[in-house]
């Protein structure tokens, strides 16, 4: 198969008309509330708080009177208070957060977990995987739901699977070589990690086989991905899930690397603003909500990600018709407001590096001298730029701010700093506005 | 095909159906599984408007027929094989079907008819071979078998059945199912009511599960049979003694 045609795992639910999948949107949402209310006492609790009555929902939009379920509200309940299916019908549980924190305990009947095969496998085939590949699985294999849920999306779709967990990279190299790996999944960093672990041990990717990654865990850069590409000569995708929500699989990146398409017939997205909790205009960013249609175990409904992103809406060219989430951007329990307006430091940090490149070194520091608020961006300059003139620092300066003033509709000031005397930690905020 | 949103339906004060939400595409079949009194026989009668429906709407093929008289949706393409067979037990066979062909009748089009009956008969040779006896006579398999060609003769695009294998002996079940998994082989788009939710969901591409009105599970049949909850509501099988047979 040529690289251009596209394949899809399951073209009728990937590429299904709009108006069919609203339609079976509002039946699964209708469902799935039926449901909760009647087997989860915290939902039902909930809504009888706000006196919402599920029988009358009538259509997506009423979601908005549902209330929101957090990440608090799910460890609270944590191991197995907002199971919608007595547990002798689970028949996998995984786990989010590291050891030592508190953790959410998420439940999978085998349904979820045959779904959850199948919407990785969707993944993967977007990213270009086939059943000839030979995937190399480098996320932790453990509770966290990463490593399994590549790793069953990667068996559904007749690939090879190496389950060779993450870390001890000699190995992970050493493996690459003689098992020919064709596909490497991994967090980006790693990625990155492996390429400079591979050139040192002076292994060019021409030595290897791989053709294909499949990044995710982690917030990235598409600076990061032309590295990665460039570097391990692969073509490499992002995927999504956030592991209260299902795991990888929620949404993934297409050849056409233009954001992730969402599995809208499994997942209903919104994007509030994270302050006023109302949506935000479609096409802004603001923090991903999202409901599960078809979860038997572990439902959730309106559950905060706190991941930043934006609905892309117009069609792709690979004939997905799903919603795109934009890269996302951040974390929403970073967000600033200045004089009114909604700030994440990952704008700043992406106005920045589209105008130094690299990997700028960056603060920003908010104050409040009278009444109100400012914000001050100082950015560390390299020694070569800050020997530069000082007309054309004035030049960059004022550059910034312009581009810092459009993408956040918030004026910030911007100072240059000498790195002879000050060194900036990589994108710190400093609130120090009185509280 | 069949596209319904937030139906609710009441008898008096007694709500039947709450804000069922449900769609056929064409060519598919769909169960619709429930326990008695759940609403599932409610739900047909308002697609055929013969009960009238509270809120939401009803659309075949793109057009809104909610409050349509009856006759105006079997015209619009959708026959109802009610529960219970109802066939008219002392006209003949030939004459059963001749009555579903109610709208070709009115229009004239005998040549339709006839290619129509060929067609009934071609599905179900013994009504051919039992074609001048009385209905009366038949067996309850064979009269439901008549009560689906009565309602193929009408042409529909979506064919209705309520409980085709109520009251049946188990090979005649099988056999309905068989048949109904036929005419939609041939082209007809089928909604399926059923207690027998395992035959159902065996012929059904997708199902959805109706109790006390409500809509609690939409899915793929196999995804519904292997659904634990439908297997202890519906499929009479007790999943908890058999995993604790299996482990002890």
């Amino acid at each position: 198969m040529s690289e251009a045609t596209p394949s899809y795992w399951q073209p009728d639910d990937e590429c299904m008309d709009r108006e069919e999948l609203a339609q079976l949107q509002l039946e699964r949402l209708e469902a799935t509330l039926s449901r909760v209310h009647r087997n989860v006492p915290f939902y039902r609790k909930r809504f009888d708080e706000v006196r919402f009555d599920p029988d009358r929902l009538r259509s997506l939009d009423d979601l908005e009177g549902v209330p929101f379920t957090s990440k608090q509200d799910l460890m609270a309940a944590s191991p197995y208070g907002l199971f919608a299916v007595p547990l002798r019908d689970v028949v996998r549980l995984q786990a989010s957060g590291g050891s030592g924190e508190a953790s959410v305990v998420m439940g999978y009947t085998r349904n979820d977990v045959k779904t959850w095969s199948s919407l990785m496998a969707r993944g993967l085939v977007a990213g270009g995987v086939t059943k000839d590949d030979v995937v190399q699985i480098a996320f932790h294999y453990g509770l966290l739901p990463g490593a399994l849920g590549v790793h069953a999306g990667a068996e559904r779709l007749g690939a090879l699977v190496i389950p060779v967990s993450s870390g001890n990279t000699k190995r992970q190299i050493k493996l690459m070589q003689e098992y020919k790996t064709t596909v490497l999944v991994a967090t980006p960093s790693y990625a990155l990690h492996l390429a400079d672990a591979l050139a040192e041990a002076g292994v060019g990717p021409a030595k290897l086989s791989l053709r294909r990654a499949l990044l995710g865990g982690e917030p990235w850069t598409e600076a990061m991905r032309r590295q990665i590409e460039e570097r391990l000569h692969v073509t490499a995708t992002d995927n999504y899930g956030p592991s209260a929500a299902m795991g990888p699989g929620v949404a993934g990146e297409c050849l056409e690397r233009s954001g992730l398409h969402l599995a809208e017939d499994h997942f209903l997205a919104e994007v509030v603003d994270p302050a006023t909790l109302r949506p935000v205009p479609p096409g802004q960013v603001g923090e991903l909500v999202l409901t599960t249609l078809t979860k038997e175990a572990f439902p959730l409904v309106r559950y905060r990600t706190r991941d930043l992103t934006r609905l892309v809406a117009d069609p792709c060219p690979c004939g997905r018709t799903s919603v795109r989430l934009a890269r996302i951007s951040g974390r929403s329990d970073d967000m600033l407001i200045v004089r009114g307006v909604n700030v994440y430091p990952g704008q700043v940090e992406a106005v920045l590096r589209a105008v130094l490149g690299g990997e700028p070194r960056w603060e920003l520091h908010v104050e409040r001298p009278r009444a109100l608020d400012r914000a001050t961006v100082l950015v560390q300059m390299t020694e070569q730029a800050f020997s530069d003139s000082m007309r054309k620092q004035v030049e960059l300066r004022d550059d910034l701010r312009r581009r810092l003033a459009s993408e956040l509709g918030v004026g910030m000031e911007v100072k240059l700093v000498d790195p002879a005397h000050v060194s900036l930690e990589q994108g710190r905020v400093r609130d120090l506005r009185p509280r | 095909m069949l596209r319904i949103r937030n139906l609710d339906v009441a008898y008096g004060a007694r709500v039947v159906l709450r804000r069922v939400s449900l769609h056929v595409r064409p060519g598919e079949i769909v169960a619709i599984i429930g326990a008695n009194g759940a609403g599932k026989t409610t739900l047909l009668k308002a697609v055929t408007g013969l009960v009238p429906a509270l809120g939401g709407e009803i659309a075949l093929e793109g057009r809104l027929v909610g409050g349509l008289p009856t006759e105006r949706t079997v015209a619009l393409g959708c026959s109802l094989v009610p529960e219970g067979r109802q066939v008219f037990a002392d006209l003949a066979v030939w004459e059963n079907l001749i009555l579903g062909a109610h709208v070709q009748l009115r229009r004239h089009r005998h040549q339709e008819i006839d290619e129509d009956l060929r067609r009934v008969y071609g599905l179900f040779p013994v009504l051919e071979q039992r074609r001048r006896q009385l209905a009366g006579t038949l067996s309850g398999g064979e009269q439901q078998m008549l009560a689906i060609g009565r309602a193929l003769m009408a042409r529909p695009r979506l064919l209705m059945l309520d409980e085709p294998s109520m009251g049946l002996a188990p090979l005649m079940v099988k056999s309905i199912f068989d048949t109904i998994a036929r005419v939609a082989a041939e082209g007809s788009t089928v909604l399926l009511v059923e207690q027998n939710a395992r035959g159902a969901l065996k012929i059904a591409h997708r199902g959805y599960v109706l109790e006390t009105g409500r809509v609690v599970l939409e899915g793929a049949s196999e995804e519904l049979l292997a659904n634990r909850d439908v297997q202890r509501a519906y499929l009479g099988r007790d999943v908890d003694a058999h995993a604790e047979g299996r482990s002890g």
